[in-house]
């Protein structure tokens, strides 16, 4: 061991350390304050971000509001639209035509997505499972105008004109893989005993399935049903290539229908004030549907409801 | 299949008949039922399938003749049977990507917000105020942006960049402004695209485990550098993905884009000038086509657009499903 350090030393050593731990404190008093405050600008940008993404909607719902709710009167739902240009006159064949079409794609895309959806469910770990889950994920981001010209070329192309089922089928293609997400998800929170519980009482795979799940996940199914419809009833671009709109009153399937997206969009870019305001109250028609349903919806399935309206 | 299954007694519903022609039954039954519902799962893959070929084929004329000249010339001539779509894919990118400029940040902004510092009481509302964005149908986007953004535009923010910001003379601001314009569809469609963004991202905050960032905090960091080097860091690919999809969305907006937009066939670098997308190109001519070869050019124009999306939304799910639903196989 070596002898103790002389004298001078230790002062000296004393005197070191605490001149650099004064400026190593002040400079780490510096970088916290400097953290403190890029923490609390960073915290705050997150919150207005957060307002800023809540304001569009509040936004669009005000001037909806403001500009369609006074041309809301009874004659918007039951009158037939006037010759464009004159005032007066309602979308009484655009609603109906909607519903129309509604109805078709649902007949359609509700049977196949709550099929392929069981599917999903009940063959998890399958290749074909996989690729189909992978696939309605890509369907449903695909752009309604490429179902749009696709039912174009599929129907309407090979019948020779314009139709209400071209219109429907396009809409129910779009409304499948929707359907099938929600009715996988759904039917996965089925208990395995419930199903388990069936099979041992002898139920056959088929009533198991149809019987006891579908019904136990029914309310989520019906839910996600109805935002896919409230989804597919706004949708315009794929009726440009099918349904086409019609200013007449028409309920037959083999012709072109009205269609309210489609009308409002007419209204929006004719150049006419009084069709500007029907093309609002329109829009307030379509926009308290899809509110009214999503909110329900929500409501319906309170416990597992991230995405509303995806 | 012994015997021995004694058929339960409570189940009024069930077909007459002895055991084994409840059994035959049964079989037959199940049978019917995985055919059927195989069926139907595997209309997805069909139906993309059909899709794919239906507008190759009614594409396949005109991008035989064009070849790839139709992805790079700029030149729309119906009459002399000339067609080059580049103002519209040029259209498309640089509206979408002006949408992901303005929509990313306040996207991820909020799912940070909601998956960290909300509170437990306004986490829902929040959440479901921007998930409801998603759910507005374009065409009423479409006349809300006829309407109120693009006078709004017009009247005040144009004019505040032009004049007070001085950036009238960059190309970005150059030219006069009517209203419909590249600017208007960028901020229609990063409205659009927000709801989507903001709800991936979230999820995938909200998949990174606590102790991630616990153990950031234990070391000392303040909720923000927890965020940005230990939260971000970990959700980032699903974060990319998110915003990919976004993307998607963005690329293939028609209706919202079509009323805004202007409809000009011409390549411009400022935002204040009309432009096109490919989307809206389709809308604006394809119900008064009048020869195969324009109808031909449009439908090439769709079927680069499906091509377009398909792999920018394939890119996204994967993205998304490494995260948070483990590994594709």
């Amino acid at each position: 061991m070596t002898v103790a350090p002389p004298r001078p030393v230790p002062p000296r050593r004393r005197e070191h350390p605490s001149i650099s731990q004064r400026a190593y404190a002040e400079r780490t008093v510096k970088t916290l304050t400097r953290r403190k405050v890029v923490n609390s600008v960073m915290v705050g940008l997150t919150w207005v971000a957060a307002v800023l993404a809540t304001l569009p909607l509040l936004f669009i719902l005000f001037y909806l509001l403001k500009k369609g709710a006074t041309s809301l009167t009874p004659a918007f739902f039951t009158q037939m639209p006037k010759p464009i240009g004159e005032s007066g006159g309602g979308m009484a064949n655009a609603i109906i035509g909607t519903m129309i079409l509604v109805g078709i794609a649902t007949c359609i895309g509700l049977p196949i997505g709550i099929g392929a959806g069981l599917y999903l469910a009940e063959h998890k770990g399958t290749k074909l499972a996989t690729i189909v889950r992978f696939l309605s994920d890509v369907l449903n981001g695909l752009p309604s105008i490429v179902m749009g010209i696709f039912a174009w070329q599929f129907i309407v192309r090979p019948m020779g004109h314009f139709s209400a089922i071209a219109g429907g089928i396009a809409l129910g293609a779009m409304m499948i893989p929707m359907v099938t997400r929600t009715t996988e998800e759904m039917v996965r929170l089925v208990p395995t005993s419930l199903r388990e519980a069936a099979l041992a009482l002898g139920y056959t795979r088929w009533r198991t399935s149809l019987v006891i799940v579908l019904r136990t996940a029914a309310a989520g199914i019906v839910t996600g049903a109805l935002v896919a419809i409230a989804r597919i009833a706004g949708e315009t671009a794929p009726l440009f290539f099918t349904a086409l709109g019609n200013q007449f009153s028409s309920t037959s399937l083999n012709e072109p229908i009205a269609a309210l997206p489609l009308q409002i969009f007419h209204y929006a870019i004719s150049p006419y004030d009084s069709a500007h305001a029907l093309a609002w109250a329109g829009a307030v028609v379509l926009i308290g549907l899809v509110l009214i349903v999503s909110i329900a919806a929500r409501f319906a399935t309170r416990a597992r409801f991230g995405n509303a309206a995806d | 299949m012994t015997s021995s299954v004694a058929p339960p007694t409570s189940d009024l519903t069930a077909p007459p008949g002895g055991l084994a022609a409840r059994l035959e039954v049964a079989g037959v039954g199940d049978r019917i039922y995985t055919t059927v519902i195989t069926g139907f799962a595997a209309s997805i893959p069909l139906l993309l399938v059909f899709i794919a070929v239906a507008v190759g084929v009614a594409a396949w004329p005109a991008l035989h003749q064009f070849g790839f000249s139709f992805l790079t010339s700029s030149t729309w001539d119906p009459v002399h049977g000339i067609f080059g779509a580049a103002p519209a894919l040029y259209g498309t990118l640089v509206s979408s990507i002006l949408a992901l400029i303005i929509a990313t940040p306040l996207a991820i902004g909020v799912a940070i917000y909601l998956s960290e510092f909300a509170p437990a009481w306004l986490r829902q509302p929040v959440s479901f105020l921007v998930d409801l964005l998603a759910a507005v149908p374009s065409v009423v986007y479409g006349l809300w942006g006829i309407f109120v953004l693009i006078p709004l535009l017009r009247d005040y923010v144009v004019p505040f960049f032009k004049d007070t910001l001085r950036l009238g003379s960059t190309p970005l601001f150059s030219g006069p402004s009517y209203g419909p314009s590249m600017l208007a569809a960028g901020i229609i469609l990063a409205i659009m695209v927000l709801p989507y963004i903001s709800a991936v991202s979230r999820e995938v905050l909200l998949a990174v485990p606590r102790a991630q960032r616990e153990a950031a905090l234990a070391l000392g960091a303040t909720r923000w550098e927890t965020i940005w080097g230990a939260v971000l860091p970990y959700a980032r690919s699903g974060i990319i993905g998110g915003v990919i999809l976004g993307l998607g969305r963005a690329l293939g907006e028609t209706m919202a884009v079509t009323m805004v937009i202007g409809n000009r066939h011409e390549i411009s670098a400022s935002l204040l000038a009309p432009g096109y997308t490919m989307a809206s190109l389709i809308a604006n001519q394809f119900t008064e086509a009048t020869g195969d070869l324009h109808l031909s050019a449009l439908m090439a124009v769709g079927f680069t657009l499906f091509v377009l999306t398909l792999i920018v939304n394939a890119l996204a799910r994967w993205l998304v499903w490494r995260v948070s639903r483990g590994p594709m196989p």
